[in-house]
């Protein structure tokens, strides 16, 4: 009977791969959290696309209100994982803010975040950027042509204000690293002020992302850093100019991740995988044949249950342009980028970045050694999830061996020199002498005492 | 027809008839009056051919001037719309905000379909777990909810919170009409929690919800124990006030009757004090629902409730061109629904009291 059944299925997976052998799920009616951004993509397409029901899962997928509701959401159980940004599962991990521990087994994306400001600032920040031969401005646009406007700002007795979404967001982070980048100091958080704002040349506030454009307007903020469309949303409503995407600040870097709580990895592992699989496929499905399922996946994304905004908005920004200034739309194939380039492996590099930015603004307030670098990355980010559900696709022909890095040690090669603003490359081996190497930050045994670094 | 007799008494069963019609006419206002249909008297009046000049400014007043206030606030709005600007576009006028409403109409008939397609998903599934020796399942559809849907999940979770508040309000009320010591413990604690926003009360909620509330037998979403329990704690008060109104102001010959007749404190309340406290008992109820849904809307918003709160906050969030106008849609709705809430109050208590005191 058995044998029958075995060649059944083995006939039935050759006549159609979605004919696999269906996992013995411990927990098959699941719920997930999002915030409404173009990066939520996988979780939409896997819905879609019916993947999750290829697994036997029924997932229910649901917009959270903002990042602390959603993590409080998947540590209280009532959702089962969310799109999360990747600081999060780490900063939870290590106790800063809502103490839970995450794991990831899934990156969702590179790049996909840009840095917006105001058409005040930006009509006082042009005169300062060089311009190319056809008039329009030489990028990657640095930070330093807004030190004149942060003077100008300071002498009017106006503070300069910017938003960006949650304190271990991705974009706190590349807002920081594009501000001191250009010499600006974005200030630091210490263990008993944590506003981010000691010392600060620029005040960093939190806002949710879908109520950036609102804010700016409002002009709480004269600029901001955020994932899409709501860069795009700027533009398309004539309120502020993107200045440079987080592709021209770091090539490639890592976006969002999906996270679990380490119980429910623990207690349900096949529904893990089975998971892992429906995400991995729906991110081979969006960068599939040189992008071409974006259109498809933007019609999905502007649906009000996902992301909401005008398909034009969207499809602006994952189609493989981005536009600046109104009408300045520049060829930018990977500035959404799902699968290429091993988007959805969890490096522990990765995760040793966002560290070392944790700490190099004061979030983590002591020095920390390498090795406590690598136990933290290793706790949380999980490639061996990840590549026994890959193993298991690509066993049943669902996908390509070649593109899963299967010897990786979970360390990316060190970025080069060229694929970063500054020029600083990084080696996710050595966090403390990368955070020796960056000019602007604490490094080595500096602490932060009331409003001053120490050491 | 042709003799005399035959048609006097014609016309004498026609007079009784009228006279009939009238009574029945009669009898049914009270009902339209009830609905919200208090026009369709003099109408009907007037076919029956009473007065036809009193019975048309009857009808003017009660149908044209409304009528032509919406009208007028209709004309406001189309003309004043579009000349806010905001970054969404100009605000929506009344046109552009029905088209809206057809829109999330076909919607939820959309809904219908991609529901078949999940079904057919899982007959799929269902087949394969049957090839490979395992059970079928059957589980809910797991896509979005219509707006339909989001407007009856709230509706749900209004009426639970409700029914908890009254279950605790009406007792208490009753405990504090009757005991002076007990109106003046309860006085405080109802005057200093009285005026509290459901926006403060709704982290200390979440909170206690999630840590109390840790069965997954999902008999509750806690996002819905959230919301109603928040709708309890604020629409707790105007129940328990007029409650305790209602029976402080008995009658104090019927306190005394009861005295007379020896009535024990459960003959006392059944007997006497509910009947003429009734009134104001549901004057009370119907202040609280009406409270209740006011606080729902906000609470949803946060709590993530997925009904007509969760609607606005998210097309707030999607920002797209079509927003504004769903957001109007949702709000005319919320206006409707309480409107309807406040009417059913109405009708109950128009049911259950004997007097006109309303």
């Amino acid at each position: 009977m058995k044998n029958f059944l075995l060649s059944l299925a083995a006939t039935t997976a050759l006549a159609s791969p979605a004919m696999a052998e269906l996992l013995n799920l411990e927990k098959d009616e699941l719920t997930f959290g999002f915030i409404k951004l173009t990066d939520m993509a996988p979780l939409a397409v896997a819905y879609e696309q019916g993947y999750f029901l290829d697994e036997g899962l029924f997932v229910t997928l649901e917009a959270q209100a903002n990042w602390k509701v959603l993590l409080d959401r998947v540590i209280d159980g009532q959702l089962a994982g969310a799109h999360m940004l990747a600081g999060q599962p780490l900063a939870a991990t290590i106790g800063y803010g809502t103490e839970a521990h995450i794991v990831t087994p899934f990156s969702m994306d590179l790049n996909g975040n840009g840095i917006t400001v105001s058409n005040e600032v930006w009509d006082m920040m042009r005169p300062h950027i060089s311009s190319m031969d056809d008039g329009r401005p030489q990028h990657p646009i640095s930070a330093e042509a807004l030190v004149p406007v942060i003077e100008e700002f300071n002498a009017k007795g106006e503070a300069f204000n910017m938003g960006m979404v949650f304190p271990v967001s991705t974009h706190n982070y590349e807002l920081r690293y594009w501000l001191a980048a250009g010499g600006i100091n974005p200030g630091y958080y210490s263990p008993e002020n944590i506003t981010g704002q000691i010392g600060a040349d620029v005040f960093l506030s939190v806002t949710p992302p879908p109520q950036m454009p609102a804010t700016l307007e409002a002009g709480t903020i004269h600029g901001y850093c955020v994932g899409e469309p709501w860069n795009q949303q700027a533009v398309f409503k004539g309120i502020g100019v993107p200045v440079i995407t987080d592709h021209q600040v770091w090539r490639n870097n890592p976006e969002k991740v999906f996270g679990l709580t380490a119980d429910f990895v623990e207690e349900n592992p096949n529904t893990t995988k089975a998971l892992t699989r429906a995400l991995i496929r729906a991110a081979m499905w969006l960068d599939e044949n040189d992008n071409a399922n974006r259109e498809e996946a933007v019609k999905i994304l502007s649906r009000p249950e996902y992301v909401g905004a005008d398909y034009e908005v969207i499809a602006n920004s994952m189609t493989g342009t981005f536009e600046f200034e109104k009408g300045d739309v520049r060829e930018i194939p990977d500035f959404n980028v799902f699968f290429r380039h091993n988007a959805t492996y969890p490096y522990y590099s990765d995760a040793i970045w966002y560290l070392t930015q944790m700490r190099r603004w004061g979030q983590i307030s002591e020095p920390k050694t390498d090795a406590w670098f690598k136990e933290v990355a290793q706790s949380v980010y999980r490639p061996d999830l990840y590549l026994e559900a890959a193993k298991s696709l690509v066993d049943e022909g669902l996908a390509d061996a070649a593109d899963f890095p299967w010897e990786s040690d979970g360390y990316k090669a060190p970025t080069p020199a060229a694929d970063i603003i500054d020029a600083i490359p990084y080696d996710g081996r050595t966090p403390n002498a990368y955070l020796e190497s960056l000019p602007i930050g604490l490094k080595g045994n500096q602490l932060v005492v009331g409003d001053k670094i120490q050491g | 027809m042709s003799t005399a007799e035959p048609h006097f008494d014609a016309q004498a069963a026609r007079e009784a008839r009228r006279e009939r019609r009238f009574t029945r006419i009669n009898a049914a206002d009270k009902w339209f009056q009830l609905l919200g249909l208090g026009w369709i008297t003099p109408i009907l009046k007037a076919i029956a051919g009473d007065n036809p000049g009193a019975q048309v400014s009857e009808i003017w007043r009660q149908l044209g001037v409304p009528l032509l206030a919406i009208a007028g606030f209709l004309g406001l709005w189309a003309a004043l719309a579009p000349t806010v600007q905001t970054s969404l576009g100009a605000i929506p006028g009344p046109a552009v905000v029905w088209e809206e409403a057809v829109n999330l109409h076909k919607d939820a008939q959309n809904k219908a379909d991609s529901r078949a397609q999940f079904q057919e998903q899982v007959a799929t599934l269902n087949e394969r777990r049957v090839s490979q020796g395992k059970d079928p399942i059957v589980r809910t559809y797991t896509g979005a909810p219509s707006y339909y849907a989001q407007i009856w999940t709230s509706i749900k979770t209004v009426f639970f919170g409700f029914l908890i508040a009254s279950i605790v309000a009406m007792p208490l009320g009753i405990m504090a009409g009757l005991s002076p010591t007990a109106n003046a413990a309860l006085n405080p604690i109802v005057q200093i929690f009285k005026p509290v926003s459901p926006l403060a009360w709704l982290p200390i909620v979440t909170m206690v919800v999630s840590a109390a509330y840790v069965t997954q037998d999902g008999w509750f979403a806690k996002s819905f124990l959230t919301s109603a329990i928040t709708v309890t704690l604020c629409s707790l008060w105007p129940t328990l006030i007029n409650t305790a109104l209602g029976v402080s102001s008995i009658d104090k010959d019927l306190v005394n009757v009861s005295k007379v007749l020896k009535m024990n404190t459960y003959t006392k309340v059944t007997k006497l004090v509910l009947p003429s406290a009734l009134p104001l008992i549901f004057t009370g109820l119907r202040l609280s629902l009406g409270v209740g849904w006011m606080v729902l809307i906000a609470a949803e918003m946060l709590a993530q409730n997925p009904g007509l709160g969760k609607f606005v906050w998210d097309e707030f969030q999607n920002g797209s061109s079509s927003s504004l106008a769903k957001i109007m849609v949702a709000v005319l709705t919320i206006g409707i629904i309480g409107f309807m809430l406040d009417r059913v109050m109405f009708a109950l208590q128009s049911l259950f009291t004997f007097t006109n005191n309303r």
